[in-house]
């Protein structure tokens, strides 16, 4: 399945992409398998999203879907439809509420 | 022609800044790597086009930023830009900006805690690279020195990297306490003389020296005298600041600490103070000379708790002794109203005749002296604040 995916704009450079990414992602939609389809395909952007070892989520990093903050759900929980079909995009944010 | 390259980190990018070998015009580079604190870049002392950078956030962690072309493009080692990130069989190339402490049962096992600020057991948490070091005959070797204290190493050009472990190992790694500024490892000097020699300095844990390339280390404290730490003459503990070595003379170092300007003349067995005539022996940034070994630079700085000048007048201050008599330096330098900082890693010289000295401040000032510290000017006045300056001579 094709889904789109936002990135911060610290990000997009370090990727050399646009704001959205297009990424085929194989199995069950999770947070999980959102991230390693993104690392695989942009190995540079690994370990600034999530800890390498650990697979934490950044402190300052939130993610969200269909205008949900889904930080905090079990990244192994399966993402809504629309993100599924590409219809909305998974967001990875950084967390900055103003300045 | 000869000329130099002027290398910047700020809290908000880094700067190339170039010139001839007058040094009297630069070219000022858009910044790289924007909105980003590069806390250190350094250029490879055997292939002057190889800048290594350490870019940082608190969003996104850790990158680490290589050029091949004199710091005009860069790119995070093992993943050109407009390469394929993958090998052909999938496998992600490199992760330049992994950074994983040593927990092998062998080497790393032992190595849980250090001390909090409250002297409690804390975790080591890798937070960023300060300084880089590349090796003095292999541009594709490069040290990595980091907070929470910890000395890395890598081989292939900044792909990978692994922890020389025996450093947090040696015994007093449980002991260790960060400084104000979080506890890093910040200097990192290679002995011309003897590749397996290497000075690294921590805040506030000491300095520490291996003499079989980065396996076992030894604290090389003695002599120094922290009134602000329980034992003032403890092995470990003090907050040093900055080192400094003349190449030709690798034996002999300089120290600007917490207070106090220390000189050793036996590779860190034995240290004296230095401090003589100076306004202040606070402070941060020290150098020595290009050309001259006993000829030192330190900017003095007024108390722990006031970090700017004294009087408010920006003041470099040069021994030509090696130590205790101390002149300022003040001609183009603001003599009034002036309170920035300079950092630990903010100060560097050239190897022109004459020499060139430069340092960079919290008000994102870089300035230069082409005449070994007579007379300055500022090179930019209006950068981000200045982490760190390093200095390339080219030929």
């Amino acid at each position: 399945m094709m889904i789109r995916i936002t990135l911060p704009p610290h990000l997009r450079k370090l990727a050399h992409v646009d704001a959205e990414v297009k990424l085929d992602v194989e199995g069950q939609l999770t947070q999980r398998s959102v991230l390693d389809a993104l690392e695989a395909r942009y190995p540079m952007l690994r370990g600034t999203i999530r800890d390498h070892v650990t697979q934490q989520r950044r402190a300052f990093v939130r993610f969200f879907a269909c205008g949900e903050d889904v930080s905090h759900e079990s990244p192994d929980a399966p993402l809504p439809d629309a993100i599924t079909t590409g219809a909305e995009p998974f967001m990875i944010v950084g967390a900055i509420a103003g300045g | 022609m000869s000329g130099v390259r002027v290398l910047v980190g700020t809290r908000k990018g880094a700067f190339v800044l170039t010139s001839d070998a007058k040094r009297e015009r630069w070219d000022i580079s858009s910044p790289h790597f924007a909105g980003w604190e590069i806390y250190h870049l350094k250029g490879s002392p055997a292939d002057p086009n190889r800048i290594y950078a350490s870019q940082s956030s608190s969003w996104f962690g850790q990158i680490i930023q290589r050029s091949d072309d004199g710091g005009k493009t860069w790119h995070q080692p093992g993943t050109p830009p407009g390469e394929p990130t993958t090998t052909p069989d999938g496998t992600p190339k490199a992760e330049s900006n992994k950074f994983v402490y040593d927990t092998s049962p062998e080497t790393g096992k032992p190595l849980t805690t250090h001390q909090w600020y409250d002297g409690t057991p804390h975790p080591w948490e890798f937070k960023r690279v300060w300084h880089l070091e590349p090796s003095l005959s292999d541009p594709d070797t490069v040290y990595a020195g980091i907070e929470d204290a910890a000395l890395f190493r890598s081989t292939d050009g900044g792909q990978t990297w692994k922890e020389l472990s025996g450093l947090r190992g040696h015994g007093s790694g449980p002991a260790w306490q960060p400084g104000a500024g979080g506890m890093c490892l910040h200097t990192i000097l290679l002995d011309p003389s003897n590749s397996n020699r290497i000075f690294i300095a921590i805040s506030s844990a000491g300095a520490f020296r291996t003499d079989d390339g980065g396996k076992t280390w030894q604290p090389i404290n003695r002599g120094l005298h922290s009134q602000y730490i329980p034992n003032p003459t403890a092995e470990v503990g003090h907050c040093v600041h900055r080192i400094a070595m003349h190449r030709s003379r690798p034996g002999v170092l300089f120290m600007q600490k917490h207070w106090d300007v220390m000189r050793t003349d036996d590779a860190g067995e034995s240290w004296r103070e230095i401090s003589g005539n100076l306004p202040t022996d606070f402070g941060f940034a020290i150098d020595v000379h290009a050309h001259e070994p006993d000829t030192i630079y330190v900017v003095p700085i007024k108390s722990d708790s006031e970090h700017f000048p004294p009087d408010g007048k920006l003041r470099v201050y040069r021994s030509r002794t090696g130590g205790n008599e101390w002149e300022a330096l003040t001609k183009g330098l603001p003599q009034s109203d002036c309170y920035v900082n300079v950092l630990r890693d903010a100060m560097a010289v050239d190897s022109l005749d004459r020499c060139g000295v430069y340092f960079g401040t919290t008000g994102g000032q870089v300035y230069a002296s082409a005449d070994a510290g007579d007379s300055w000017a500022p090179i930019v006045r209006d950068l981000p604040a200045v982490v760190s300056v390093e200095v390339q001579t080219l030929s």
